[in-house]
């Protein structure tokens, strides 16, 4: 029934042609751009200092001076918030890739093996998981010292068990198939069978799993972060932002609001990316958008 | 009045023209066989009824179902017909039936939302209709799972729900195509037991002629969203009025005429003494742990294939026939070297493939590829045509460069019928018969002396299946391939075979040149597959003895 509609052939033009038309994706990369631009940009320019203090100036409203107002310390928002950026992107980009680079391979080779090399791993697995993971960090970083690398490694050490089930699960799924019998038939060895079939047709299922990753670490991060077992003072980061607004939210509700777009828009931008990816990525969804 | 009276019915879906002006009417306790090719717009016709369309779908005409217009229902009206009046019989059992619920339930869900009636008198309609489709309550209890049935038992299961409530109308939309032979006569019987019995009106959606003709009354034919032909089912059977219609019926008997002319080759044996024969299987068996039932408790193994012995000569091809379940697909995933033998030895080319390591079969599968079953699931949607095509040459002593690589391809592509611009496309880009045509593409590309095809034609319509038999006869002739061909149906291992395997219960219970066994069969697996094959004349002849029949007994009430 649907031939007909699928034989109009596909022009066929890279990457770009396909993405530009992609209305999420493009969506999605202006966003995340701008947010990691605004963190670049805080390396050599901010619109006030963040480390100077002005209790004559504590939280102020919006204002031409300060667009997005001041904190209790007198600081200007927007320049936290730019400042603040780097540090929640850096854990939550460094750890989501601790997590697949670990844990996808981890996940695929699980799956290739089966058998109890595949119980093995995925029991290890399930001890992980087990840990209270923001607990442990706080382990972690007592032990090592609070850091922001500290945070890092501890946040990113419970994505591994995430990105391995999930990437146990699609490949598993995937062996069966009959194409993948038919790449076996044509000689190829799993890792190869892997690189080439399995790990292109889960890669949207690890895209959804990462932007969720992702938001999780930048809320991972705000909890150390307040704890004061993350981000160290008197370097902002998004997480901490918030939770030093949290007892001022009646006298200035501008202080969690600003923190809180910065942490939805990036959250969103990523997801639309992510989404806007996966269906270029895949060759069956490019003509439906 | 009629029961189902559809008047001029078009559908177009985004845009796309799916139906155009479908006439059609059914009467209570008639059988109305739908027959077309995938995209016909059979099933749309049966989803139009049941107002189950996708979204953006947009309806005209009038469907005059008991004296109701199906088109200007509201849901709430819809709701209450399906299932109730309405009964549909879809074509997958294993994906019709929820996993997690037992038979039981599922049967009774129906029986409980559309009359209102307690648990224990739905169970009790459930267990009754059970009984009536063949699951009695002794063996098949309402507590079993759909996993626990065969595809015949789970397919009794959803004809069980779609009559429970006696529905005045039945749809089923290719209700055997996913079952062997066997099981697709039983299941037919079934249905026109329950038609009588009930006095349904059945509406029968197939792509095979043959299957249909022995049971409808009245056959549509249907094209492109078209109505071809309709009428009694022997006049159009006979007359054959229609171009159409008559490739459809000659589709379902197809011989490739290749084969024709070659028919008294020199039909090799199976007891071949030529000097050695490319495959050697020597009694090979293998065997599957059985399921865990505790730390140290296993069931009995389930032995798959046991003691099987044969050989395939060069160029020769040899049909491997049997029910599902029998064995035959793990005997050819044995054979390819995708999963080990638990005992016996295979030998190809001189070599023991069966002992050898994965890294030095490399040699042995270059000579030997394999054609899937599912057209769809046999290809990464993510590659294009040309990577795909390409695959084996991986298993060439020296890789070829790029254009070399190409012009393996294009060179594939063409011996399969396909354009050499088809490679830079993606596999979803083409039909289902297309896609075979790929995958014999890619089992070609490295040259092989043996292809082992597991089902390649039956996920096919009748007409595309005549097309790539012709393709596999013709490649035979040419290059001299030899085929272990696996296939339930007889009348595809007649169209290529030279000679016939026939399996049960995981061993061979018969084996000789094809047409002899077609003709003369000996064991009661062979005699079952030959008695269950659809065969046009055959049931013109049964259903002109029927009559007769019918027209002698003297008029009763």
């Amino acid at each position: 029934m649907t031939d007909a509609a699928l034989d109009q052939p596909l022009p066929d033009d890279g990457f770009w042609r396909h993405a530009l038309r992609n209305r999420s994706f493009v969506i999605g990369a202006v966003l995340t751009l701008l947010i990691a631009t605004m963190a670049l940009v805080s390396f050599f320019w901010t619109p006030y200092s963040v480390f100077e203090l002005a209790v004559a100036n504590r939280m102020k409203g919006l204002s031409a001076e300060h667009w997005f107002g001041t904190d209790h310390f007198g600081r200007d928002l927007l320049s936290m918030i730019m400042v603040g950026a780097r540090a929640s992107i850096a854990v939550a980009v460094v750890a989501v890739g601790i997590g697949i680079v670990l844990g996808v391979p981890l996940g695929c080779y699980a799956a290739a093996r089966g058998g109890w090399i595949d119980e093995a791993l995925m029991r290890v697995n399930d001890l992980v998981f087990a840990f209270p993971a923001l607990l442990s960090a706080v382990m972690i970083t007592a032990i090592f010292g609070p850091s922001a690398t500290n945070a890092i490694i501890a946040i990113g050490i419970f994505n591994i068990p995430v990105f391995a089930r999930v990437a146990r699960a699609g490949a598993l799924s995937l062996w069966p198939r009959e194409f993948i019998l038919a790449a076996r038939a044509a000689g190829k060895s799993k890792g190869l069978i892997t690189v080439e079939h399995i790990l292109p047709n889960i890669i949207s299922l690890l895209l959804v799993q990462g932007t969720i990753q992702f938001a999780l670490g930048i809320l991972a991060e705000a909890g150390l972060s307040y704890l004061g077992l993350g981000t160290q003072p008197p370097m902002p980061s998004w997480g901490r932002m918030l939770f030093d607004a949290q007892t001022r939210m009646m006298a200035a509700p501008h202080l969690a609001l600003f923190p809180g777009f910065a942490i939805v828009l990036t959250v969103l931008g990523l997801n639309l990316l992510g989404d806007g990816l996966r269906d270029i990525l895949d060759p069956r969804l490019r003509r439906v958008r | 009045m009629s029961l189902l009276e559809i008047e001029n019915l078009t559908l177009s879906i985004g845009g796309a023209s799916i139906l155009k002006g479908v006439d059609l009417s059914l009467e209570a306790g008639e059988v109305m066989a739908v027959v077309g090719e995938s995209g016909s717009g059979k099933s749309m016709t049966a989803l139009t009824l049941m107002q189950l369309l996708p979204p953006g779908s947009k309806t005209g005409g009038r469907v005059i179902f008991d004296g109701q217009d199906l088109l200007k229902a509201s849901e709430a009206d819809m709701l209450r017909l399906r299932g109730d009046d309405i009964g549909m019989v879809f074509q997958e059992p294993m994906t019709a039936l929820n996993p997690v619920k037992t038979i039981g339930e599922q049967v009774a869900e129906g029986i409980r939302w559309h009359t209102r009636v307690g648990r224990a008198e739905a169970e009790q309609r459930a267990a009754a209709m059970l009984d009536r489709v063949g699951l009695p309550q002794s063996k098949f209890p309402l507590s079993r799972y759909p996993h626990q049935l065969s595809g015949g038992q789970r397919q009794r299961v959803v004809i069980a729900i779609a009559c429970a409530l006696n529905p005045k109308l039945l749809i089923a939309d290719e209700p055997t195509t996913a079952l062997d032979v066997v099981l697709q006569k039983q299941i037919l019987d079934l249905l026109r037991d329950l038609v009588e019995e009930k006095r349904m009106g059945l509406l029968l959606i197939s792509h095979d002629l043959a299957v249909v003709a022995e049971m409808a009354d009245r056959i549509t034919i249907m094209r492109h969203g078209e109505v071809v032909e309709a009428g009694e089912t022997s006049a159009i059977l006979q007359a054959k009025a229609h171009a159409y219609t008559k490739q459809l019926a000659e589709a379902s008997a197809h011989v490739p005429s290749v084969r024709v002319a070659a028919a008294p080759k020199t039909t090799p044996s199976l007891a071949t003494d030529a000097p050695r024969p490319l495959l050697e299987v020597q009694s090979l068996s293998r065997e599957y742990p059985g399921r865990r039932t505790g730390i140290f408790s296993r069931e009995a193994p389930f032995r798959a294939v046991r003691d099987v012995s044969f050989s395939v000569g060069h160029g020769q091809s040899v049909a491997l026939v049997g029910r599902s379940g029998c064995g035959k697909s793990t005997l050819a995933r044995v054979i390819l070297a995708l999963d080990r033998p638990t005992g016996g030895s295979i030998t190809f080319d001189g070599q023991r493939i069966d002992i050898l390591p994965d890294a030095k079969l490399r040699a042995a599968r270059r000579n030997m590829q394999v054609v899937f079953q599912d057209p769809y699931g046999s290809f990464d949607p993510r590659h294009r045509v040309e990577r795909l095509v390409s695959e084996p040459l991986h298993l060439l002593e020296n890789k070829p460069d790029r254009d070399e690589r190409r012009t393996l391809v294009e060179t594939a592509l063409e011996e399969v019928g396909l354009a050499a611009s088809d490679m830079e496309k993606y596999p979803h880009e083409f039909s289902g018969g297309q896609r075979q045509r790929l995958s014999i593409a890619r089992a070609l590309i490295t040259k092989p002396k043996l292809i082992v095809a597991d089902e390649p034609v039956s996920a096919l319509d009748v007409s595309i299946r005549a097309q790539v038999l012709d393709l596999f006869a013709d490649l035979n002739a040419r290059l001299g391939v030899a085929y272990v061909f696996i296939t339930h149906d007889l009348t595809v291992a007649r169209a290529i075979t030279d000679d016939v395997l026939v399996m049960h219960d995981g061993e061979i219970v018969e084996r000789g040149p094809t047409g002899a066994i077609l003709d003369n069969p000996q064991s009661d697996a062979a005699k079952a597959l030959v008695a269950a094959a659809p065969d046009l004349d055959r049931a013109l002849a049964a259903r002109s003895r029927t009559k007769r029949a019918e027209a002698l007994r003297p008029i009763s009430g």
